[in-house]
């Protein structure tokens, strides 16, 4: 059976920080940085990218539509 | 480390699975974090781009904290004054028919001072869709009481909550535009989880394909959080909206057309 595999890339720069996808990834893939960006948020990174199904949910709730979404199949 | 690369080579071009629409503007936001506003903004764009509409799309921004939602969609704008939107809209459309022309409101535009543009745009039956964002709370001054508060709700101009004997009941707008004759499909939803994200741009998609048969009104609720007004996380007042809002304000549709 193929496997899906997805990643997201998340423009960390224009992150808020509001971790509203972290609550909405059914994997738990998302985590809130410990750095901070160019305006003091903790961003979304992809702490876990290999539970990522690329089900895309994460950018369908955020806000400020920073995250892209990737899937294939291997 | 097998892993690790296999990552980077998803990251390619025909991978792409969702990507921000290219109809938003590379401006950031001016909302604060975790804002329904900004997801609103994002379904409306993505519906223009799938459906072709760019050129033809003009937009009506309300006052509030979407006043500069020109700055944001790459269409064309008609600022109006405060609770004006319907009004504007409605020339808008009678001037230039073969246009898409819709309004974006938020609770304090659309219900509160401009509730008289808002019930006879919708009587008269203007060929227009409105979006109106409902949060409960004027966002912009300060988290203010609105129309749409819900009763024993704080805000900085209710403290103790809003008491109906003296500040009246909450006001369902939409509720009323649904039992008008002139309305075509009225309908309340929500931006706060990806299923109903999906539910809400279907039922944009919808209003589009009613405009450019001329069928009537179509508004379409949606009920947003205001964290800073509500002086939660945004997390927080996602599952307060859930807990509190709901009850009150019901998502589904309040009219639908009658074949």
């Amino acid at each position: 059976m193929a496997k899906i595999r997805g990643s997201i890339v998340v423009n960390i720069e224009k992150c808020k920080g509001c971790e509203v996808c972290m609550v909405t990834c059914p994997t738990g893939t998302i985590a809130m940085a410990k750095e901070v960006n160019g305006k003091g948020y903790n961003y979304a990174f992809p702490a876990n990218p290999e539970l990522c199904i690329g089900c895309a949910n994460c950018a369908m709730v955020c806000p400020d539509g920073v995250i892209t979404v990737y899937k294939t199949k291997i | 480390m097998v892993e690790f690369s296999g990552i980077k080579e998803i990251i390619k071009p025909e991978n792409l699975v969702y990507k921000r629409t290219d109809i938003m503007t590379d401006n950031t936001l001016s909302y604060c974090p975790g804002c329904g506003h900004g997801t609103a903004h994002r379904i409306i764009a993505e519906i223009i781009g799938e459906e072709g509409l760019q050129s033809e799309a003009i937009g009506v921004s309300p006052v509030g904290c979407s006043v500069f939602m020109y700055n944001y969609l790459d269409i064309d704008w008609q600022e109006a004054a405060h609770g004006r939107a319907p009004a504007v809209a409605t020339a808008i459309k009678r001037l230039l028919p073969e246009k898409f022309v819709f309004t974006y409101q938020g609770d304090g535009d659309l219900a509160a001072i401009g509730t008289a543009e808002t019930i006879h745009a919708c009587n008269r039956g203007e060929n227009i869709m409105i979006i109106f964002i409902n949060n409960g709370i004027y966002g912009m001054t300060g988290g203010q009481m609105a129309p749409t508060t819900l009763p024993g709700m704080k805000s900085s101009t209710s403290p103790y909550g809003r008491d109906v004997k003296t500040m009246g009941f909450p006001l369902k707008i939409t509720d009323i535009v649904a039992t008008l004759p002139g309305s075509y499909y009225v309908t309340r939803q929500s931006v706060h989880t990806a299923a109903n994200v999906k539910k809400t741009k279907k039922a944009i998609r919808k209003a589009v394909q009613y405009q450019k048969l001329n069928k009537g009104t179509c508004l379409i609720e949606i009920v947003s959080n205001c964290p800073s007004g509500w002086k939660m996380t945004p997390v927080q007042s996602n599952k307060w909206m859930e807990e509190n809002m709901f009850p009150y304000y019901p998502l589904g549709d309040l009219k639908t057309p009658v074949e």
